[in-house]
């Protein structure tokens, strides 16, 4: 490629696609060097913070959900677990299992899609999933079995898929019967065996080899993969409550995103999701699960972003591992949900969304009126490491021509699963050069 | 197949030819302020979503595809409100550009969620969650689509019904009306056998006033529903709340319930003003005065 000297090259896409939301992407190069990098977030903000002031508490799980359509759970968990911090009350075993359940099927659901639908079609030179369906009709059709599988879980547990009405502060408003619960067992196991597949194909695709330099953070749940609850962590030692991390966790707001960029300590810019949860409780992985990472040659850390795609199918194979024996294993609870009482208070909750760590901060009064409000997305918090990567991924591929190095970006944002609906409070790829 | 380096690249539109041997419509989806939520619903018809493909040209589908096919297109989805001046110029483009315009959920029908905000006033809620408001470009109001352009099917939900969604586009290739019920959840309940919630325990519930899709969802777990459809064709609105009044509802908790996903819908906005709710600041939303204030 000739460029003039004094012009720069630039590559840019206006609108990311295969990403949930709007955001463009910027890569400025000057004499063979990546000068500047830029994730740009124009998705309109929707000031959920603002608008849940003045709401009762109990509506917090059905308003955030509307945050985002594809990991609504999420939004729906980490609000519970933060009213009822607030609230200093403790839901039931059985409740919780119940939750991981849901949560599970959010996780099956979301890496399903993103694995098959989103991320997947770049590494086999495709536009999208339908492009693909025409190289390989049954591997799509598999992808949409397992996301199938995982609505079928949100449904029967969560009574929707987009957006479930069955969860409350406390618990949920019904147990479903044990005979539908009993029904997820079959497509369960089918997509288990499913997602064991998954492992193996994706870990065949050629991966350009980048290696970061990831400071990860992740909830760690004992002896559990950490999905509906936890301690924040890291891989620099870190060990703290939800709101010691809220503490610590300063954002800045800065001109070309409506996202808030997220730093560790207000310095220190951080990587959540599926290859901090890996790098820090790989150990907690069901046998299966463990195995099918070892034999796609994982080992204990992943630092190449591109095999994010099978850190993903990995945890997909546990997630269906977990829903199935909670479903197995499953009596209806004695009570649904337990009562909670608001009191002036304030609460945090941090739990695993399936594109990273998701915790919301809420202060009320003795009304249950939310008064203050905080909610600080995966996207945002891995925006900063996201154009790490987006500046380390283009120098290495300068020599690409520019459809090609647009195209190079454009995987390295998909990379990581950017929810930038989530995020506005939120992503387009533009790369200069010169 | 279009390599990477190949054509087919975003912002490289194809303007040739369409090479179908038999031409297929085109459909598009546009994103506005909004979840995802509802073109996910799309995503979500994992039986039908490899047949839809071939039935029609999917030409702009930013969450699914790199691909872009230029206008215009046959059918336009549209998800999501206004709420920034660039949007409000976006859209007339999309409607220039669509022979038949679909709006599909509560942001695009209703102003959504976010439509809380046209009772803010102007700024409050951008200094509220920005250091820099300055650098936000966003218009005080969330405003549904069909505030802005000529809309020829709305497809209520929060999220849409996927069902729904199917049926919509099937009788638009045919070149049909969309056969989408406007009756309430209420009589979805009496269908299903759901015991009525409101009548049996005093819950609180908006089935009455809403319109079906859902499939009632919410009654058969006990809770009442909380209008994520918007407001049924014909909504007594006054009845329940009064109804919600005598169980001894607090006006301001009556006025909360009309006003989440739907505020904008006429029908809940003022039944939420009636019951003692703000009215909208911004003058672009206008709303009919409600009832004067009951004594307490």
């Amino acid at each position: 490629m000739t460029h003039g000297s004094n012009s720069p090259r630039v590559i840019g896409v206006e609108g990311i696609s295969r990403v949930e939301g709007e955001g463009s992407l910027r890569v400025e190069v000057h004499d063979g060097t990546v000068t500047d990098v830029a994730l740009e977030i124009f998705e309109p903000p929707r000031y959920f913070e603002a608008l849940l002031v003045g709401r009762h508490f109990t509506e917090a799980p059905d308003i955030t959900a509307r945050i985002c359509g594809i990991c609504p759970v999420a939004y729906q968990m980490s609000a519970c677990a933060a009213m009822e911090d607030a609230c200093g009350v403790t839901v039931d075993e059985q409740i919780g299992r119940l939750r991981r359940l849901l949560y599970c099927g959010e996780w099956i659901q979301s890496h399903a899609l993103h694995i098959y639908l989103l991320h997947a079609p770049d590494f086999l030179g495709c536009a999208d999933a339908v492009e693909l369906a025409e190289l390989d009709r049954g591997v799509v059709e598999r992808g949409l079995q397992i996301k199938r599988t995982g609505n079928m879980v949100m449904e029967t547990v969560g009574g929707r898929a987009v957006h479930p009405v069955n969860v409350r502060v406390g618990g949920f408003y019904a147990a479903p019967e044990p005979a539908a619960v009993a029904a997820l067992i079959e497509p369960l196991t089918r997509a288990r065996n499913a997602a064991l597949d998954t492992v193996e194909w994706v870990a065949g695709f050629d991966f350009p080899q980048v290696s970061g330099d990831y400071r990860f953070v992740a909830l760690r749940d004992g002896d559990r993969y950490a999905i509906e609850r936890g301690r924040p962590a890291s891989s620099e030692g870190l060990d703290v409550s939800p709101a010691e991390l809220a503490d610590l966790v300063v954002e800045e707001h800065v001109a070309r995103s409506t996202a808030l960029h997220a730093r560790l300590g207000g310095r220190d810019p951080y990587l959540t999701g599926p290859l901090a949860r890996y790098a820090l409780n790989a150990g907690t992985l069901s046998p299966l699960a463990a195995d099918a990472a070892a034999r796609a040659g994982l080992g204990a850390v992943c630092t190449n972003p591109f095999r994010s795609i099978v850190v993903r199918a990995v945890e997909l194979v546990f997630a269906c591992e977990e829903a199935l024996s909670l479903a197995e294993s499953y009596t209806v609870p004695p009570r649904p949900s337990v009562p909670v009482t608001p009191r002036p208070s304030s609460g945090t909750g941090a739990t695993e969304a399936p594109r990273g760590l998701l915790f919301h901060q809420y202060e009320i009064d003795g009304s249950g009126t939310i008064r203050w409000a905080r909610i600080v997305p995966p996207t945002s918090q891995n925006q900063l490491t996201i154009e790490a990567d987006l500046r380390r991924v283009a120098q290495g591929a300068l020599e690409l021509g520019d459809d090609e190095l647009q195209w190079r970006c454009e995987q390295s944002v998909r990379n990581h699963d950017p929810c930038i609906s989530c995020a506005a409070h939120f992503l387009d790829v533009t790369v200069v050069s010169s | 197949m279009s390599g990477p380096s190949g054509s087919g690249t975003p912002g490289d539109d194809d303007t040739g030819p369409v090479q179908d041997a038999v031409r297929r419509p085109t459909l598009a989806v546009w994103k506005f302020a909004s979840c995802d939520g509802c073109q996910l619903s799309l995503l979500d018809c994992e039986d039908e979503l490899l047949t839809l493909a071939h039935a029609v040209r999917i030409a702009n589908f930013t969450e699914m595809s790199r691909a872009k096919v230029a206008g215009p297109y046959d059918v336009s989805l549209v998800e999501g409100s206004i709420t920034t001046p660039d949007d409000a110029l976006r859209i007339r483009e999309v409607r220039a550009n669509s022979r038949l315009l679909v709006t599909i959920g509560a942001c695009a029908t209703a102003g959504g969620i976010q439509g809380l905000r046209n009772f803010a006033a102007s700024g409050a809620y951008a200094g509220t969650v920005y250091a820099h408001p300055e650098y936000i470009n966003s218009l005080d109001t969330s405003t549904p689509i069909a505030a802005h352009v000529n809309v020829d099917f709305e497809l209520h939900g929060c999220p849409i019904d996927r069902h729904q969604l199917l049926e919509v586009i099937t009788a638009t290739l045919a070149g049909r009306r969309p056969v989408i019920p406007g009756h309430s959840v209420c009589q979805e309940c009496k269908g299903r056998g759901t015991v009525c919630l409101l009548v049996s325990g005093g819950t609180a519930c908006l089935g009455p006033v809403t319109r079906t899709g859902c499939g009632a969802l919410c009654p058969a777990v006990g809770r009442g529903c909380f209008g994520c459809f918007g407001p049924a064709d014909t909504a007594n609105t006054s009845s329940l709340a009064a109804q919600l009044r005598r169980q001894g509802m607090a006006r301001v908790d009556v006025s909360r319930l009309f006003r989440t996903f739907n505020a904008g819908a006429p029908a809940f906005l003022e039944e939420s003003v009636a019951q003692g709710g703000s009215l909208p600041v911004a003058s672009s939303v206008s709303v009919r005065p409600g009832p004067p204030p009951e004594t307490p």
